[in-house]
C-alpha cells in the first residue's frame, strides 16, 4: 500500500510538469491551450530528433532546448495567441485546438506512428531503496524538478517586478497598461515560461516511457485534470492536484488494471461536481 | 503659458456608439482643470480617449506639439500622461506597495518614488504589505493617486476622485492636489460635485452630450450659466 501512495505521488510529479505551464497561462490570460499535450509531445520528439544528431545526455539535449522553447513560445505569443485573446474565450480554445492537429499531423509526417522514446544510460530503471521500499531514481528525479518548478514559478510570480506585472495583467489588463504595461509582451514572456517547462516534461515523458504522435490528447487531458482539480491559476494547487490525480490512478489500477486513468477521471469529475473552484483556489499573490 | 495638450474635433466611442462628438479642449502647463457633467456627459470617455484606451477615429489630439492619437496607451504613459481610472481599479493580487510599484513600470525619471509616495499620504506606508484591496474606499484612492504620481507624469488625469467616498475623505484627498500641482505638474479632474469643482480649478469645462457646452474661468462662470450648461435646454 505505501508503494501504491509512493508511486502515485511520484506520477503525479510527472503530471504536474504537465500541467505547471497550462496553469500559469490560465492564470497570466485566461487562456486554456488545448495543444498542451500536443506541445509536450513536440518537446519530446524535438529532442529526440537532437539525440539522433548528437550523442549526448538527454538532459543536456532538454537543456539546450529550453532557450529555443523560451523563444517559441514568445513568438508564438506575439504572432497568434495574443490575437485571439479577448472576452470571447471561443477564439482562443479554436486556434490552439487547430494548433494541436497540425502538430500532430505534422509529426506524424516527419516521424511516423511508432512509439519513440529518449535512451537515458539505464537511468529510467535504476532505483533505490528507500526504508524497506524500492523507488525509482527517475520517478523521484521527476518530482523533485516538478516541485522545484511549482517553487520556482511562485517564487517569480510574487517576489518579481515580471511575476508582479503577470499578476497585474491577470487582474486588470487595461489598468495595468494605463500603468505603462505592454500586455502583449507580459503575455509572451508567460507563455515562453510555459514552453520551457513543456520541454522539460517532453524530455522527461520521452525517457520515462516512449512517446508517439497521437499521445498529445491524453497528455493535455491529465495536465487539464490536474490544473482543475488543484484550481485554476494556482501553482501549488496546480501540483497537489497533479498529485491527488496520480495517487487516485495507482489506486484505481490496483483494484483493478484497466481503472487506472479511469478512476483518475472519476476524481477529476467528482472535484468539478463538489468543488468546482478546485480545492486550493488562487493560493498565489 | 505654454500650451501642453490640445485635442480638435476630437470623436471617439466604443465600437458603433459614438459618446464624443468633436471635443475641442487645451490646456497650459501648471493648470488645474476640472471637466464637469451628467452621467453619461463624454466625461470618462475624454479621459480614456487622451490615455489611448478607446480608439480616437476622428480628430487630432496633441501633446506638446506631437500627435498622440492612435497610440497605445503603455507609450502615453511613457510621454508624460498619467491617469486614475474611475473606480480606482487597484489590482486585488497585489499588496498596497506593489500597486504603487506598478504605476512605476513605464520607467519614467522623476521625483517620485516610494517614499515621496508615503510622504504624501502617510497612512500608506503603515498598510503597506495588505491587499490594496482590503483598504477603504479613501485610502484606495490615495493609492490610485499614488501609483499614478510613480510614473512622474507632467499631466495627471483624474477620473472621479470622490465617487463613493465619506465628505471627510473627500476633502482630504483634493487636499492633496494642490500639493503636486505646486511642481508644475498639469492636472485634470472629472468631478460630478461642480461646487467642489469650481472652486479646486482654475478653468471649467462643461460637457454635454458628448459636446462642450460651456468653458471658462472657474470664478468668473455664474450658476445660472452652469447649470444651463450641465442640463441643457
Amino acid at each position: 500500500m505505501v508503494d501504491l501512495l509512493v508511486q502515485g505521488l511520484l506520477l503525479g510529479g510527472l503530471y504536474a510538469l504537465f500541467a505547471l505551464g497550462q496553469s500559469l497561462l490560465f492564470g497570466v490570460m485566461r487562456l486554456t491551450n488545448t495543444a498542451q499535450g500536443d506541445f509536450i509531445v513536440l518537446g519530446a520528439f524535438a529532442a529526440i530528433a537532437l539525440a539522433g544528431a548528437w550523442a549526448v545526455h538527454p538532459f543536456v539535449i532538454g537543456l539546450a532546448l529550453l532557450p529555443l522553447a523560451f523563444a517559441a513560445g514568445y513568438a508564438l505569443q506575439r504572432g497568434v495567441l495574443n490575437r485571439t485573446l479577448g472576452k470571447d474565450p471561443l477564439p482562443s480554445l479554436v486556434v490552439t485546438f487547430g494548433l494541436g492537429v497540425v502538430i500532430q499531423n505534422g509529426l506524424l509526417q516527419a516521424f511516423s506512428a511508432d512509439p519513440r522514446s529518449l535512451e537515458s544510460g539505464g537511468l529510467a530503471t535504476a532505483s533505490v531503496a528507500l526504508g524497506g521500499h524500492a523507488a525509482g531514481v527517475l520517478p523521484l528525479l521527476i518530482f523533485g524538478l516538478a516541485v522545484a518548478a511549482t517553487a520556482g514559478l511562485q517564487w517569480l510570480s510574487t517576489r518579481t517586478a515580471t511575476g508582479r506585472r503577470f499578476r497585474a495583467v491577470s487582474d486588470d489588463r487595461e489598468a495595468a497598461e494605463l500603468m505603462g504595461v505592454d500586455a502583449r509582451h507580459v503575455y509572451a514572456l508567460a507563455t515562453g515560461t510555459a514552453f520551457a517547462l513543456v520541454v522539460v516534461a517532453g524530455v522527461l515523458q520521452a525517457v520515462r516511457t516512449t512517446v508517439s504522435p497521437a499521445d498529445g490528447p491524453l497528455l493535455l487531458l491529465f495536465a487539464f485534470e490536474a490544473v482543475i482539480i488543484g484550481g485554476m491559476g494556482s501553482f501549488w494547487g496546480t501540483l497537489a492536484g497533479a498529485i491527488l490525480l496520480g495517487v487516485t490512478q495507482q489506486l484505481g489500477a490496483w483494484l483493478d488494471p484497466g481503472w487506472g486513468i479511469w478512476a483518475g477521471h472519476i476524481a477529476f469529475l467528482a472535484v468539478l461536481v463538489l468543488r468546482p473552484q478546485g480545492l486550493w483556489p488562487k493560493t498565489r499573490g | 503659458m505654454s500650451e501642453v495638450l490640445r485635442t480638435e474635433r476630437l470623436e471617439a466611442g466604443y465600437g458603433d456608439a459614438r459618446a464624443l462628438f468633436g471635443i475641442d479642449f487645451r490646456l497650459d502647463q501648471g493648470e488645474l482643470v476640472a471637466i464637469i457633467g451628467a452621467n453619461g456627459a463624454g466625461k470618462s470617455t475624454f479621459l480614456k480617449s487622451v490615455t489611448g484606451l478607446v480608439p480616437v477615429p476622428r480628430g487630432a489630439v496633441t501633446w506638446r506639439g506631437e500627435p498622440i492619437g492612435g497610440l497605445r496607451p503603455a507609450q502615453i504613459v511613457a510621454r508624460g500622461i498619467a491617469m486614475v481610472p474611475e473606480g480606482r481599479r487597484l489590482f486585488p493580487s497585489l499588496s498596497v506597495e506593489e500597486n504603487l510599484l506598478m504605476g512605476a513600470s513605464s520607467g519614467r525619471r522623476g521625483p517620485w518614488d516610494l517614499a515621496r509616495v508615503y510622504g504624501l499620504f502617510p497612512v500608506l506606508r503603515e498598510r503597506r504589505r495588505a491587499p490594496g484591496t482590503a483598504l477603504s474606499g479613501g485610502q484606495q484612492q490615495m493609492v490610485a493617486i499614488g501609483r499614478a504620481l510613480m510614473s512622474n507624469p507632467e499631466l495627471l488625469l483624474c477620473d472621479e476622485l470622490s465617487l463613493g467616498l465619506a465628505p471627510v475623505m473627500v476633502r482630504e484627498i483634493y487636499a492633496a492636489l494642490p500639493g503636486i500641482a505646486a511642481e508644475g505638474m498639469t492636472v485634470v479632474i472629472v468631478e460630478q460635485d461642480v461646487a467642489l469643482a469650481q472652486r479646486v480649478s482654475r478653468r471649467v469645462y462643461c460637457f454635454q452630450e458628448g459636446r462642450v457646452s460651456l468653458t471658462g474661468r472657474s470664478d468668473e462662470l455664474t450658476r445660472e450659466q452652469v447649470a444651463q450648461a450641465y442640463f441643457g435646454h
